[in-house]
């Protein structure tokens, strides 16, 4: 059980981070304390062009200058910083957040149709399980993360989430099953643009993690969701699907429903079942997945989680609980349910 | 104390509300009114007594958890189960209700105006004179009554003029009914449900259900009365025996 919400404005109108942590800390019953963050998605205009690699340092004399190293043969640290932090009274900082805005040298993959995003890529995953001490949790541009092991509220005032603005928020609260709460296992996993969301558990990771580390990524985190984040990437900025097309790869109709559709629509499901075998994800899940231009929602193909969804004006809101996406928009219209397994996408213009 | 109490919940916890909800009743209060509830959880739950709770705003999951014996009347959607495990009472929902709505109920009612989630009905159960009802003035989706055990559901799909269906009605079901107004195909059958015309009997027990409903909800029942419906049932009286034991 965990607790989820995501919103985007359309218009890319910025909002602070406050309505956020209310509608977060309104499902704290789906967290037990030790997990909890969001996303900003438009949150540093001054460093727009600049991939954002936020770590989590174990020691900050020791260990960034091996990261710096490692950044510094793959472009330039245009501005670094710690990550503002204020002290609460039940948040132990066990890590020092930081956060670099880096530039890749494009020349240096010239075989890459997307070069930057390839550098950056190889560089999470070579610092991620190469450099003990140092975990990059998050690498967009104009993206960024917060998280650390506490309640919504806790983590929000540890970051002081209402001095950013961003059009597009997911919020996390967690409630760890499988695996230890810590720092780098609260939500949203962050890899380049994609950030995700999860409540429920991939019980199909081991089958997932094989596939997509056969396409160079690495898991790091010791937790199921960290998969979605990589299928993401590699189905859409790889491999160039559409939205709906990931979502049907990952949570698609059952073959008996297959064989009710139209002709064409079949062709293109058994083709992306067959194609996509070892990407389908099994097990209670709703999940919202977020890139700078777009929001999509979804649960398991036998809904064993729940997800909402509400709009109003430029916004879409998608939550696992109505009263969350109430606290946030009082005047939201209707709530739909989504279908199991059909994606609810908000696209900004 | 009055015989009517209200309560203004914005921003309290279920703990505090729940004991203020205890005390009204231990005190003689016959109407209770929660004004600006927002997602609090367990409302009501294990509450025993002859009293009526009206629910403005949006409860949080497991509204009325083995409750014995209140009405609990809701002004907006619920989120999952209301009325999970509950023992006797009624909960009207004016608005949609999220999944697993009825979960394991053993006794008392649930009225809900529009649709239903996943899993309504699930483990619904039922003991000597203790059988829960559920009737959904909306649609239901997949896994409707999933293993059910005892009670009754009633589906009447007050949107359009028949429900819509999904997948798995009476998946493992194993006793009680499950009723749907219109067509039901195959396709949306469970494994080990069947389905039948309702006739005779079955339609006596259907329409004092229908006249409550409208009742609450203040519509008219001839529609829905003189429609046709289907029954589903278990397939047989013991249709996953040889899945769990061995038969010598």
């Amino acid at each position: 059980m965990c607790g989820i919400i995501g919103v985007i404005d359309r218009s890319r109108k910025r909002m602070d981070g406050t309505g956020i942590r209310a509608a977060l800390s309104r499902m704290d019953e789906r967290g037990s304390g030790e997990g909890a963050g969001y996303a900003a998605y438009g949150a540093f205009p001054d460093f727009k062009e600049y991939y954002a690699l936020h770590v989590f340092f174990d020691n900050l004399h020791e260990i960034k200058p091996i990261v710096e190293e490692e950044l510094s043969k793959w472009g330039e640290i245009e501005h670094q910083e710690p990550i503002p932090t204020y002290e609460q009274p039940n948040i132990k900082k066990v890590h020092s957040p930081w956060r670099f805005f880096f530039r890749p040298d494009l020349h240096l993959m010239p075989r890459s149709t997307t070069p930057g995003d390839d550098i950056v890529t190889h560089l999470v995953m070579k610092i991620n399980t190469t450099i003990p001490g140092a975990l990059v949790y998050a690498s967009g541009k104009n993206v960024a993360v917060f998280k650390a092991s506490g309640w919504p509220e806790e983590v929000a005032a540890f970051y002081r989430i209402q001095d950013y603005e961003g059009y597009l928020w997911l919020g996390h609260n967690r409630y760890p099953t499988n695996t230890p709460g810590w720092w780098g296992g609260a939500h949203p996993f962050n890899l380049l643009h994609w950030s995700v969301v999860h409540n429920g558990e991939i019980t199909s990771y081991g089958t997932n993690r094989r596939y997509i580390e056969s396409y160079g990524y690495q898991c790091s985190m010791y937790t199921d969701t960290e998969v979605v984040a990589y299928l993401f990437d590699l189905l859409i900025r790889r491999h160039g699907l559409s939205l709906e097309m990931a979502v049907k790869a990952l949570a698609p109709p059952f073959w008996d429903e297959i064989d009710q559709m139209p002709e064409r629509e079949q062709e293109i499901m058994r083709a992306i079942r067959l194609t996509y075998g070892p990407a389908l994800m099994n097990g209670p899940f709703a999940i919202v997945v977020a890139n700078q231009d777009s929001m999509v929602g979804f649960t398991d193909r036998i809904k064993l989680r729940p997800l909402v969804s509400g709009e109003l004006g430029d916004r879409l809101y998608i939550s696992s609980e109505e009263a969350a996406i109430r606290t946030m928009e009082p005047e939201v219209g209707e709530i739909v349910m989504p279908r199991a397994g059909e994606p609810i996408i908000g696209r900004a213009r | 104390m009055a015989d009517t109490v209200r309560i203004d919940a914005k921003g309290m916890h279920y703990t505090p509300l729940n004991r203020a909800i205890k005390a009204a009743v231990a005190s003689g209060a016959r109407k209770i009114e929660l004004d600006n509830i927002m997602g609090q959880r367990f409302i009501a739950d294990g509450l025993r007594g002859d009293v009526e709770i009206i629910i403005n705003g949006v409860p949080g999951g497991d509204l009325g958890m083995f409750m014995s014996g209140p009405t609990c009347i809701v002004h907006g959607n619920c989120e999952h189960a209301p009325g999970n495990t509950m023992d006797a009472g009624t909960i009207v929902i004016h608005g949609n209700a999220g999944d697993a709505v009825a979960h394991s109920m053993r006794g008392g009612m649930i009225f809900v105006r529009d649709d239903i989630g996943y899993r309504g009905g699930i483990h619904m159960k039922q003991y000597k004179e203790k059988r829960p009802i559920l009737v959904i003035g909306g649609s239901a989706r997949a896994f409707l009554g999933e293993y059910m055990a005892g009670g009754l559901i009633l589906v009447l799909g007050r949107k359009g003029t028949h429900p819509e269906l999904d997948r798995g009605i009476g998946s493992g079901i194993h006793g009680g009914k499950i009723i749907i107004r219109g067509d039901v195909s195959d396709k949306h059958l469970g494994v080990g449900a069947k389905k039948d015309d309702l006739k005779g009997e079955g339609r006596e027990e259907i329409t004092p259900l229908i006249e409550k409903f409208c009742v609450f909800f203040d519509l008219d029942p001839a529609s829905f009365i003189d429609d046709r419906y289907y029954l589903i049932t278990p397939a047989s009286a013991r249709p996953f025996a040889s899945k769990y034991t061995w038969e010598v």
